[in-house]
Parts: structure tokens; C-alpha cells; sequence
């Protein structure tokens, strides 16, 4: 019960140095859009074919931008972040409180779910306004809450799980980028797959969590079938992070 | 605070080598010792942040070791390097920490403790280095703490930055608080401390107050002086000259011996150049004590 009080609180102080950095702020919300822009301009007037269904990938790209945002909002973020908090001994600090550790990291999850929550708020608007994109509703927009809310909560455990391979505040960004662009592109978020995608890419989609999340978020928009299955193997992931984030991650600066 | 027979090794390399220390409630206490002598990891194994290999601890009645949730709301922690939330201000800051404890100090007030009331609503960014430091000091004073340990609260700091810290330190001594603090510096160790620990290669050498440490007010002073050339200097006041050409001379007792000496000068009508009593410095103690134990590390 005090756990939970006291992440409330934290997640206010959270909240308030979020947007004491308008500059970070602002790009955190432009980011998607402006990808959303330059894809669609770049690739945006062609088709993509989903099993019957013949998808503008206008369209796809707004889907695609949601799963990008709570992707960068929870992974990217919570991982770098929280680097820079250890390597700045902010989480030594806190770890000599009386506020647990849980509430400390619950409070930052907390955050960065409801950043992703806004940003697919704000990517299926400016969609749906500019591209006449399709939102979901009724109860495809329950399916679709369930699989965002389990997608952020996964993709910010795993990205406290990668803090633990992240050796200092520097390689932050490369470490981070590394592991999930690749993913992305792998995933089909960037580019459609087709039927000539070669077997190797589909085989890595299918085993990380990030090309389940985008089918599950798919289904929302393109109105392609939705999977539970999907949804539990992005759970699983975030499970198996937040055991590894458990086991590995560290409260002190790894560069003294 | 009790510690009995404290040992910790990293690997092969043992930090703290048997460390007994008592710290007795409302003292500011000072663990003194060069760089790498375990004085960091002593006091965070106290803090809970370390395990120890082997030894008794009590904090506050509690083990850091297994206590350490009902030991972290009575004490506050200054770390040697630390952070805070780069976009607060100094109030917030305070606030947010004093949030996490059961019953906080009133936060202006911890602020003005510190002597940050002009800097209240600044950002934390904005605070010179000691400012930040006196910042430190707020945040390990926001949950009104009984015990308070400060690692190196000064290092780096340029001397007006150490005389603000400084007077932080001895104001909370008049709140009745214990103060657990660490140094490598002499003056800070005898401006601040009630009493003094030495630590070098991971054991205590010598322990008291500022004043007595390692027999000081006890130990021979010296007498140094020069003569002209071709004098002889008078029985038991010989010696080889240093490269200046004054000689200096171990007494225990050296009213009668600088009676002796003067007498012997203004009788025979021989000039004394640059006559002074050395009394050992606190520094010429620690110099004494440490040196020895870390050559033979």
C-alpha cells in the first residue's frame, strides 16, 4: 500500500522534470509524426497486401508509427534514461532511502506507459485527420488497449533488462539502437513484408517480441486478424526481462 | 554505532582488515586516511550498500545487513559522488526526498539549514559545486535523519566552498545529530571532529580526539635553531645541520630546555637564529601513522 502511494508520488516528481525539458518533451511527441510524414511521402501512394486485404501503406504506416512510438517511449527510453540515472549515481542516491526500489522503477514504467499511450493517441489522430486512416472501436478498441498496454509494460521491462549490458552513459545510445532498429526493420515496421521476404527475416520476426506486437497493434488499425497468442509472446518477453532486469540490473554506477 | 572485528575483501585484495569502531550518539566522528585506505567501503558497508565478509555491525540498533529497511528512515546518506534529477529545483528536490520518509523535516527549513533559501526556486543545475554539495547535504537531511553519513563531503572543493560546507557540518552537531564523516583532509578532520579515526590499509592506527590523537599533546616537541659559524653548539643540543644549517633537537620537556639554550646563548652573547618549539601537527601524526602501514601494503 505505501509501495504504491509512494510511486504515485514519484511519478508526479517523474512527470514534472519530463516537462522541465520542453526540447525533450517536443521531440519525444514530433518524432513519430515526423516519420510519419517523411514514410508516407516516401512510400506512401503504393499497397500492401495482408493476407485478403488490400492495405494502402498510408495506412500501414500510421499502425506502424504507433508500435515505433511505444516502442522508442518504453524500450529507448527506459533504457537509456535509466543508464544515465546509475551512471549519474541518481539510483545510488534513491537506493539509500527508504523509497523501494520498486516504486522508484514502477513510477518510471508508470510514466513511459502513459508517454506511449499519448503518442499512439496523437499518431492515430493526425492519421486518421490526414490519411483518413481507420481507428479501432467497440471491441477491437478493447483488443487493442489490452495488446498496447501489455506491449509498453514489456518493452519497458526489456528495456530495464538492457540496462544491464549497457556498460556506461556513453554507449547508451549505440547499445540501445543496436538492439531494437534492427529489430524494427526485421519486424516490418519501416517496410512492408511481402512475398519475397526472405524466409531468415521472417524466422527472427517470429521469435522476438516485436514483430507479435505489431501484428496485435495491426489488428487495430488494418483490421487484419488479432492473435492472443501475439500478445502473450509479448508478454512472455516482458516477463523474461523483468526476470533478467531482477537478476542483473544495478543500483551503482558501473564507471566510478 | 558499534562495529566489532570488520573484515571485507574484493577478491584477493582485502579493503578492511578487522575494524573495531563505537560512535556514540550526538558526536560528529571523523574516519581519516589516504585514498584506498577503506574508508569508503567501511562506511557503505555501515550504509547497507555492501556486504560484509565477516565482523558485527550495529546501526541504530540495527545490521545494515539484514535490517536495512528499518535502519534507511532514521539515517541520511551523502555519497562521495551522486546525482540528483537534473530538472527540479532545489525546494522540489528536497520535497521529493523528504517524501520518501515517515516523519520528514519540514523542507524550508532543511533548506535553510543548509543556507540555500536564496536558491530555493533555482534549478539544481544552476548550483555552484558547493551549492550542489550543501544540496547533498539537504536531500540526506529531508527525512530529519538521527545519523548522518557524509563521504568526503568536501573533496574537490575550492577553500570557500569547504568553509560553507563546513559550517553546515558543525550546525548539525547542534541539532543533536551523529555525524559519521570521512576525509583525507587533516584541517577538516580537526576543525569538525569530536573525535578522529585513523584508518590506513584497512585497519584503524590511531583513534581520539583531534587533540590527543597519537599521543600529540603528549609526544617531544622540537626546538630548531641556527648558530653562526664555527660554534659549538652546548651538550644535548647537537646535531647534524639540515641543508639551511639549522639544528634541530627532540625535547620532552622543553620549557627547561629552551631555558637551558637561551640562558647558554644570552651568556655567552650567541645569536640564535630563527629560534621556534614544533609541536608534531596533527599532519605530521597522520603522516607518521598512515606512511608506515601503507609501505607495508
Amino acid at each position: 500500500m505505501n509501495t504504491l502511494r509512494l510511486t504515485g508520488v514519484q511519478l508526479r516528481y517523474v512527470n514534472k522534470a519530463f516537462w522541465r525539458n520542453p526540447a525533450s518533451a517536443f521531440f519525444t511527441f514530433a518524432f513519430p509524426l515526423m516519420f510519419l510524414v517523411i514514410f508516407t511521402a516516401l512510400l506512401g501512394h503504393y499497397t500492401v497486401q495482408i493476407g485478403s486485404r488490400t492495405i494502402n501503406t498510408s495506412t500501414y504506416y500510421v499502425a506502424s508509427m504507433a508500435c515505433f512510438s511505444v516502442l522508442t517511449a518504453c524500450f529507448n527510453n527506459i533504457a537509456s534514461a535509466v543508464t544515465f540515472q546509475r551512471e549519474d549515481a541518481v539510483l545510488k542516491r534513491a537506493h539509500g532511502t527508504p523509497l523501494p526500489g520498486s516504486a522508484f522503477l514502477g513510477a518510471r514504467i508508470l510514466h513511459a506507459v502513459l508517454i506511449a499511450v499519448a503518442l499512439v493517441v496523437i499518431t492515430a489522430a493526425f492519421g486518421r485527420a490526414v490519411y483518413g486512416a481507420d481507428i479501432p472501436t467497440g471491441s477491437t478498441l478493447l483488443r487493442f488497449i489490452v495488446a498496447l498496454l501489455v506491449g509498453s509494460a514489456a518493452f519497458c521491462a526489456l528495456g530495464l533488462a538492457a540496462t544491464a549490458v549497457i556498460p556506461n552513459a556513453d554507449a547508451a545510445a549505440p547499445v540501445v539502437n543496436a538492439i531494437i532498429l534492427p529489430l524494427e526493420f526485421l519486424s516490418g515496421i519501416f517496410i512492408a513484408f511481402g512475398n519475397t521476404t526472405p524466409s531468415w527475416i521472417l524466422w527472427v520476426a517470429r521469435v522476438f517480441p516485436v514483430r507479435h506486437f505489431v501484428l496485435s497493434m495491426q489488428a487495430g488499425f488494418l483490421g487484419t486478424p488479432f492473435k492472443w497468442t501475439d500478445v502473450l509472446v509479448v508478454a512472455a518477453w516482458g516477463v523474461a526481462g523483468m526476470l533478467l532486469a531482477i537478476r542483473f540490473f544495478s543500483w551503482e554506477p558501473r564507471q566510478a | 554505532m558499534r562495529v566489532r572485528g570488520l573484515v571485507k575483501s574484493y577478491g584477493p585484495v582485502e579493503a578492511v582488515r578487522g575494524i573495531d569502531l563505537d560512535i556514540r550518539s550526538g558526536e560528529i566522528f571523523a574516519l581519516l586516511g589516504p585514498n584506498g585506505a577503506g574508508k569508503t567501503t567501511t562506511v557503505e558497508i555501515l550504509e547497507g550498500y555492501r556486504r560484509r565478509d565477516g565482523g558485527e555491525v550495529a546501526v541504530l540498533g540495527c545490521d545494515p545487513g539484514r535490517d536495512r529497511a528499518t535502519m534507511l528512515p532514521r539515517v541520511g546518506i551523502v555519497l562521495q559522488k551522486t546525482g540528483v534529477e537534473r530538472y527540479l529545483t532545489v525546494i522540489e528536490t528536497v520535497q521529493m526526498y523528504a517524501s520518501y520518509y515517515p516523519r520528514p523535516r519540514s523542507p524550508d527549513e532543511v533548506v535553510d539549514l543548509v543556507g540555500l533559501t536564496a536558491k530555493r526556486d533555482s534549478r539544481v543545475t544552476k548550483l555552484s559545486g558547493g551549492q550542489a554539495r550543501r544540496l547533498d547535504m539537504a536531500v540526506a537531511l529531508a527525512g530529519d535523519p538521527d545519523l548522518l553519513f557524509l563521504d568526503e563531503p568536501t573533496t574537490g572543493f575550492d577553500p570557500s566552498a569547504r568553509r560553507e560546507a563546513w559550517e553546515v557540518v558543525k550546525s548539525l552537531a547542534s541539532l543533536g545529530k551523529t555525524v559519521l564523516l570521512t576525509t583525507h583532509y587533516m584541517d577538516e578532520a580537526q576543525y569538525l571532529a569530536d573525535r578522529v579515526a585513523v584508518i590506513a590499509a584497512g585497519q584503524i592506527v590511531a583513534e581520539g580526539s583531534p587533540a590527543t590523537l597519537g599521543d600529540r599533546n603528549v609526544a617531544g616537541a622540537r626546538i630548531r635553531y641556527r648558530l653562526p659559524g664555527g660554534v659549538t653548539p652546548p651538550d644535548g643540543f647537537a646535531g647534524p645541520p639540515d641543508s639551511d644549517g639549522f639544528l634541530v633537537v627532540t625535547s620532552t620537556d622543553p620549557v627547561r630546555d629552551l631555558y637551558r639554550l637561551t640562558g647558554w646563548a644570552i651568556g655567552n652573547g650567541i645569536p640564535l637564529d630563527g629560534l621556534e618549539v614544533i609541536r608534531p601537527s596533527l599532519e605530521d601524526v597522520y603522516l607518521a601513522l598512515t606512511s608506515e602501514l601503507e609501505a607495508r601494503a
